[in-house]
């Protein structure tokens, strides 16, 4: 058939543009700049998918984002994608698409049944139905209707293509690039602004595309083309197409995502970035993003074939397009006459304009009638007839008070129908940013009101029509913003003259009614043509008593398609208004949400996927244990090894042999990830004494203690140890997942609660790489590494540090342990870690060091009932309550916490307390988690007292060792409890959590 | 009351749907009421609901100040379930849960629950510990569980990525099988039929402006619609507990905060269970018309507005993606916002204020819709009776001085 | 995403900064001569304004500085900043847009 309703007119078409690209397995050719929705019509193809719930034919309506009905599938494979608007994406070679939703095809698609029982599937049929028996909702009735939902389909593999975000901050920003738009960026650039201007087309003009304008004595385009040119070639602009702008958010940020591949075929996309997320952050905004055209509610208005009537012009001007070859047009305004009269001058015919306005007299209807078509006023076509196309209509009379049409039918067959309701300005954005519109009668539309940010409106966004009125308030914009920010504009602007016939006569209608009052008429009258929402569903559920627009919307389901309402909404609020008999000046308006268009999940994340989705922290030393066959655990945002399993080990055979060195002879961990804060000032005691529950001012310099620190409301925090480097300087450490939640804590009471003290804090984590060896040879090890030390235990006992040199580099040695074996930690500067660390394994060979991970780390204090933060603890625990009352200072007046411990329930005694069990079966460990009972046989809920926090098999003791809370657990040892288990129940007895050497005899280690 | 089923609907549509009665009525207030409940939004109606039903209570008026069930019932990502760590939420959360499973039929309305499982993934080590111990504790309580290990998520999900070198990668994640989704709109719907057939005033657009008192008792309300009298008032307005609180001078431990969610277009059916990790901020499911549903994590400041930060939105489907690479091609296709009431133990408020007569059902959080019928059943027998029930007393507003917080922070992060 | 002007900074992106809740919350002098009733008050009551609404930011990715912030919590207009040693302006509740 070829391209049937081409225009070719060799002035406007390069004949050897032509693009081949398919659709429903069907080859076509277009042309060059085309929409897929152009080339489809080029080729006659008018049905393209089907509607929701009845699966009724549809076609394409609209020629941009408002377009309700026209979704395909695009393309297949990794780089498919549901849902996406024929009018919206441009042809390119070989592009292929399908209808969605349809089976077996789009011609005969069985669901279509559905429509036979359009009856029963009115709004709200799921609340009423499907409710007995119970079970059948889950197992029949709702998968059948899962399967029948959705559009197109998900790709089945991971995305090909790669996203970007980018961050600008315009003086202005501008959106939307038709006159108005325009008009705003020139002054604004001419004014020394740095000016973005974003345009959703591939092509700027906005709506000049398809209006036959004089501007400043050329046609519109050569106009663009000149404002293009002279932005184009100023630094201080950005021209942004086919960049949709999604999103109006707080304080002038506003987000928009750049199509930079979906043109390109699909060869010629790969390695580029496919869409581009833009950030912006302007001082001004200008809005002018025009606005979407409205149909008109009748009988089977949703026909393939039904058009507007702005589309219809838009197709034939900018793609040489003729979408009928005898049109009827359907108006209650004037704007429809240009469309009728340019179809007309191209060679189609167009037999008849119905106008439901009885009294006509604008310019472009005399022009209409003039050129001998003939007019029909006051009357309203009543149906739409056709099987999957339109074929003709029926017209009828309007009553004299518009209530009801009356008097004979007269059939007009066409293949064409093309419809205009009014426009309605595109207020998304502005609606979005805060602003609010009015209901404005003599227009027909709702228009911005207030403005809440820094922001203008101009152009058709703003009810202001006329190509001359959109380039006047776009120059009033422009001059505006740039006043505002103090940038001066030239007087010698003039505006530019428009030569253009007024066309904005309009009459609302937002229905047109039946024979009498019987809401069953309106069965066929679509308002929303992608989710099937028909006048007599907003009438119903009037009648069931849903009278907020909000209701309806959500029982009728109006708004809510992939379209979000762009040519549904605003006939709904009509109807209503006509329902409740209400001017609908009186309802509330839409709120309208982000996005404006639908943004895909790949340029919303960017590049924020896979290693970039959160920031990686390694310690320098990270490479050997890579290399040398670490496991490694996610701690906050580092990686630690977890433990370095040696050929053919199982975890616990890694574990048992880890621990055993550390017992036995020497082990070390990199500890570089603990936090370290350095804390300075003369109040640096006093400080502490206020963060921490014990006492510091008496700590001598050169020593170190272990601290705990609570929250306000008395839980513990975090721990770890700190040591006095000088009078008036400590070094903190916190637990690897909360130092950066501690450095925010310590400034914040600093800085609000006791600005008087004279305090700095400083991160230093990773200033200083940790190396911890452990184990009864560790002494040896080290006096091997720094034979000029004195490590006898008097001169360095525990809690203690030196400062020293180690083979040229800067150590800081702290005499601590974690573990319960003789332990020094090792700091040297971050960049020595990894020399550090090889010294010390070289050194440690003849003791059998062995490095070990976090898992060993933590078997071997909780041999020792030492608490992790985190794990003993889950914001839940007193110091009392961990048996730490030792650490909670009696005599201080003050400290973070303390106020708390005496409440009536944090100071109970049967709260849950640390404790630790042992199995009855010695070979059995408890699962960390597992829950708590002394009646074994009790019915649930049972009554639980506790559960356990840590569980290991410890080969030290060569048997299970568990911690866990127990309530009232301090006085209750020796007694058993149970963990009832899924399938089992183990059977504990409760002890001190000090499993192994309470009485600290080895902390002195070998001699 | 009609009662609804395919016959009725069959019959119906024989005499073009003219004769569908009015699903609730539009009533002007009364000079007074034996119970006010403020808030019109799904707890208010279900409590409303309960007060009739359960305790032969039939004067009383749910006062809305918009459209009722607009609120945060519109607003939620429509997730069900019950796993709550500490044995006072288990209860009350389970106690909702089989309400829910009853509700259709109970109230004649089909609220479309589909107990399609929830997983909550666990991403580390300390996530596996918690998840276990929620499971056992949830096992114990009578709350059905369960631990799967990251090969039987992908067995139940199989669209998850468990790859280990994921950036959070999945080691695990606790499934109750009886959760799932609701339909939200039809809950608030289905409540507001119920509780006005049983005699109930639901009275829209009509806002508290003024809370009365006389000898530190409560008397009545000032709204838009004038003067209301009740010796017996509930606060059920998520979003607005401390603005309506402060009218009777009484001070809550609550901060509103934003909370966004968002839907893709509707794509065929591919994932047929909830998933939600808090750890990075994931929850999703898909509906019955095939959007994916999503909720995302909440904006850190406080809030009156219905919307929150776009860097929220972006966040969550950066981490969305690591565990669904299949959905980068989806499109978002709505956003929107609410407002979440947080105590600072992420636990809700159900019960008597230091005023007399002024009750308060506040504090949900990001976890109230799936509280709906159970929030509303106890507060309804807190208003009858003056006097908590077992379930609910644990959630006073007097366990903030005496320190018995219940703390679900660690367990549930921001739990939808 | 809030534009939030730090005091020492000038304006940044809201990522840049930590909440902090309330401000003019002060910390009791003597926790320990208060009631059970008003440590509680302390600790977890708030105001919580619909309106105008004084709270504390933290520059935890700049300068590290805590301050003040005046915003409209309905709009999200931000009415003042000021540095936390710096008297509240007056701003009536229903202030600003």
């Amino acid at each position: 058939m070829g391209e049937f309703n081409r225009i070719i007119n060799p002035d406007k078409i390069n004949k050897n543009n032509k693009i081949r690209f398919t659709f429903n397995g069907k080859s076509y050719v277009g042309r060059k700049g085309d929409t897929l929705a152009a080339g489809l019509l080029a080729n006659n193809v008018f049905l393209v998918g089907r509607s929701f719930k009845y699966h009724r034919p549809r076609g394409i309506i609209a020629a941009g984002a408002e377009e309700p009905g026209a979704l395909v599938q695009l393309e297949q494979g990794s780089h498919t994608q549901p849902n996406i608007r024929a009018t919206q994406i441009e042809l390119y070679d070989n592009l292929i698409a399908s209808s969605v939703n349809v089976w077996p095809s789009v011609d005969t698609d069985v669901s279509a049944i559905n429509g036979l029982f359009s009856r029963i599937f009115t709004a709200g049929f799921y609340n009423k139905t499907f409710m007995w028996p119970r079970s059948f909702w889950m197992k029949l009735y709702e998968p059948v209707i899962r399967r029948a939902a959705g559009w197109g389909k998900a790709p089945q593999s991971t995305d090909p293509d790669i996203y970007d975000h980018i961050h600008d901050y315009p003086d202005i920003l501008v959106v939307g690039g038709g006159p108005a738009g325009l008009s705003a960026a020139l002054v604004a650039a001419r004014a020394g602004a740095r000016v973005v201007l974003v345009d959703e087309g591939a092509e700027l003009g906005g709506g000049l595309r398809q209006l036959d304008r004089i501007i400043d004595q050329k046609p519109s385009m050569e106009w663009v083309e000149s404002v293009k040119a002279e932005l184009s070639a100023n630094p201080n602009v950005k021209l942004l197409s086919r960049t949709v702008l999604f999103g109006y958010y707080d304080q002038n940020y506003l987000v928009a995502v750049e199509h930079k591949t979906d043109h390109l075929p699909l060869q010629e996309r790969a390695g580029k970035v496919r869409q581009r997320t833009w950030h912006f952050r302007a001082k001004r905004v200008v809005l002018a993003t025009g606005a979407h055209e409205r149909p008109i509610v009748f009988s089977n208005n949703d026909k393939p074939g039904v058009m507007l009537a702005g589309s219809v012009l838009a197709y034939l001007e900018r793609y040489q397009v003729r979408c009928g070859s005898e049109a009827v047009y359907f108006t209650n305004n004037d704007s429809a006459y240009e469309s009728a009269l340019r179809l007309h001058e191209s060679g189609a015919t167009v037999k008849a304009i119905i106008d439901t306005r009885t009294e006509v007299k604008g310019e472009l209807p005399a022009k209409a009638e003039a050129a001998g078509i003939e007019v029909i006023k006051g009357s309203a076509i009543s149906k739409a007839l056709g099987r999957k196309t339109v074929k003709a209509i029926e017209v009828r009379k309007f009553s004299q008070d518009k209530s009801r049409l009356e008097g004979a039918v007269r059939r007009i067959p066409c293949n064409l129908v093309a419809m205009s309701g009014g426009w309605s300005p595109v207020v998304h954005l502005f609606s979005q940013s805060g602003g609010k519109l009015t209901y404005n009668s003599e227009k027909a539309c709702y228009l911005p009101i207030k403005i809440v940010q820094n922001q203008y409106v101009a152009g058709s966004c703003n009810g202001d029509f006329l190509t001359s009125e959109c380039i006047e308030s776009g120059v009033t914009a422009g001059r505006e913003a740039s006043t505002a920010l103090g940038l001066s504009v030239s007087d010698q602007q003039n505006m530019p003259i428009v030569e253009e016939v007024e066309d904005q006569n309009i009459e609302a209608c937002w229905m047109v009614p039946g024979e009498n009052e019987d809401p069953q008429q309106y069965a066929k009258h679509f308002v929303d043509f992608q989710n099937d929402t028909t006048a007599t569903d907003i009438h119903l559920a009037v009648k069931e008593g849903f009278e907020s627009s909000e209701h309806i919307k959500r029982y009728t389901l109006t708004g809510f398609g992939t379209d979000q309402g762009k040519t549904s909404n605003i006939n709904a609020l009509g109807i209503l208004s006509q329902v409740l008999k209400k001017p609908i000046s009186e309802l509330p308006t839409t709120t309208f949400r982000p996005p404006y268009t639908p943004v895909s999940y790949g340029a919303l994340a960017g590049r924020h996927i896979g290693k970039w989705s959160d920031t990686i922290r390694v310690t320098s030393i990270h490479d050997w244990h890579v290399k040398n066959g670490a496991l490694f655990e996610n701690v906050g945002q580092w990686h630690r090894p977890w433990y370095y399993p040696r050929n053919g080990e199982t975890m616990q055979q890694s574990l048992n042999r880890e621990c055993l060195a550390v017992r036995q002879g020497v082990g070390v961990l990199d500890a570089s990830t603990l936090g370290k804060i350095e804390i300075k000032g003369p109040d640096a005691a006093e400080f502490l004494n206020l963060v921490y529950t014990n006492a510091w001012s008496k700590l001598g310099v050169g020593r170190v203690r272990y601290g705990l620190m609570c929250r306000e409301d008395g839980m513990v925090f975090d721990d770890g140890t700190t040591a006095r480097l000088a009078d008036d300087h400590f070094l903190m450490t916190t637990t690897t997942g909360n130092a950066a939640l501690v450095l925010d804590w310590l400034e914040e009471y600093l800085q609000t609660e006791w600005p008087h003290l004279k305090v700095f804090c400083t991160s230093v984590t990773e200033q200083w790489s940790t190396i911890s060896i452990a184990g009864p040879k560790s002494r040896r090890l080290l006096q091997k590494l720094a034979p000029h030390l004195n490590l006898a235990a008097d001169d360095f006992p525990f809690m203690s540090f030196k400062t020293t040199h180690i083979d040229g580099l800067e150590c800081r040695i702290f005499r601590i342990s974690f573990t319960g074996e003789l332990s020094y930690e090792i700091n040297v500067p971050w960049h020595a870690g990894q020399k550090m660390w090889d010294l010390v394994m070289e050194a440690g060979e003849e003791f059998g060091i062995a490095p070990y991970g976090t898992e060993t780390m933590h078997i071997l204090r909780a041999e020792k009932g030492f608490i992790i933060v985190g794990q003993e603890t889950d914001g839940t625990m007193t110091p009392q309550d961990l048996g730490m009352d030792w650490i909670v200072s009696k005599k201080k007046d003050d400290f973070i916490g303390k106020r708390s411990f005496t409440r009536a329930d944090t100071g109970a005694d049967n709260r849950k307390q640390l404790v630790g069990l042992l199995t009855d079966n010695p070979k059995e460990v408890l699962p960390e988690g597992a829950q708590l009972v002394f009646d074994r046989y009790a019915p649930k809920p049972m009554p639980m007292v506790g559960h356990v926090t840590s569980s290991y098999y410890s080969a030290t003791l060569e048997r299970s060792i568990a911690l866990a809370v127990v309530r009232g657990g301090l006085d209750k040892m020796g007694e058993r409890l149970f963990a009832p288990l899924e399938h089992t129940t183990i059977g504990a007895t409760i002890t001190s959590p000090v499993f192994y050497d309470p009485e600290g005899d080895r902390l002195d280690g070998e001699i | 009351m009609t009662k609804y089923s395919i016959f009725t609907i069959a019959r119906n549509a024989l005499t073009g749907h003219k004769n569908w009665p009015r699903q609730w009525r539009s009533p002007e207030p009364a000079k007074d009421y034996e119970v006010i409940i403020v808030g019109g939004g799904g707890h208010g109606l279900a409590t409303a609901y309960y007060l009739a039903k359960e305790h032969g209570v039939r004067n009383i008026a749910v006062l809305e100040k918009g459209w009722f069930g607009g609120g945060n019932t519109a607003r939620n990502t429509t997730i069900v379930r019950s796993n709550y760590l500490w044995d006072e939420s288990a209860a009350i959360y389970e106690k909702s849960l089989q309400l829910w499973e009853g509700l259709s039929q109970d109230i004649n309305y089909n609220v479309m629950l589909s107990q399609r499982g929830v997983l909550n993934l666990a991403h580390s080590l300390g996530d596996v510990r918690e998840g276990v111990r929620r499971v056992n504790a949830n096992r114990l309580n009578g709350v059905d569980a369960e631990w799967l290990d990251a090969e039987a998520v992908k067995e139940f999900c199989p669209i998850i990525n468990i790859s280990k070198d994921a950036r959070h990668p999945v080691l695990g994640a606790t499934l109750q099988r009886r959760g799932g989704v609701a339909r939200h709109d039809s809950v608030a719907w289905g409540f507001a039929r119920a509780a006005d057939s049983l005699g109930v005033d639901i009275i829209q657009n009509c806002e508290v402006t003024g809370i009365h008192q006389e000898n530190g008792r409560v008397v009545g309300v000032e709204t838009t619609k004038g003067t209301i009298k009740s010796k017996k008032i509930g606060l059920v307005a998520a979003g607005h507990s401390s603005v309506l609180a402060q009218m009777a001078g009484v001070r809550l431990p609550i901060d509103s905060h934003p909370l966004q969610a968002l839907v893709s277009e509707p794509i065929k059916p591919v994932i047929d269970c909830v998933v939600m990790s808090g750890a990075v901020h994931v929850y999703v499911s898909q509906s019955d018309k095939g959007e994916l549903v999503m909720g995302a994590g909440i904006d850190s400041y406080n809030s009156y507005a219905q919307r929150g930060s776009f860097h929220v939105i972006e966040h969550q489907l950066g981490a969305c993606l690591e565990l669904f690479p299949i959905f980068s091609r989806v499109r978002m296709m709505r956003s929107w916002g609410g407002i979440v009431d947080t105590c600072p133990d992420a636990s809700p408020i159900i019960g008597k204020t230091p005023v007399e007569g002024l009750y308060v059902n506040a504090g949900w959080g990001t976890g109230g819709f799936k509280a709906t019928p159970g929030s509303g059943w106890c507060f309804a027998h807190t208003l009858a009776t003056e006097q908590p029930h077992p379930l609910n007393a644990p959630f006073s507003l007097d366990r903030f001085t005496t320190g018995a917080l219940i703390d679900e922070h660690g367990a549930a992060g921001v739990a939808h | 995403m809030l534009h939030i002007s730090c005091p020492w900074c000038g304006p940044r992106a809201e990522t840049e900064f930590r909440y902090g809740g309330e401000a003019h919350i002060a910390r009791p002098q003597k926790p320990d001569e208060l009631d059970d009733q008003q440590w509680a008050d302390f600790l977890f009551m708030r105001t919580n304004t619909k309106g105008a609404f004084a709270e504390r930011w933290y520059h935890s990715h700049g300068c590290r500085q805590w301050f003040n912030v005046i915003r409209n919590t309905v709009s999200h207009q931000i009415l003042a900043v000021y540095k936390t040693d710096e008297k509240r302006p007056d701003f009536p509740i229903k202030g600003g847009v």
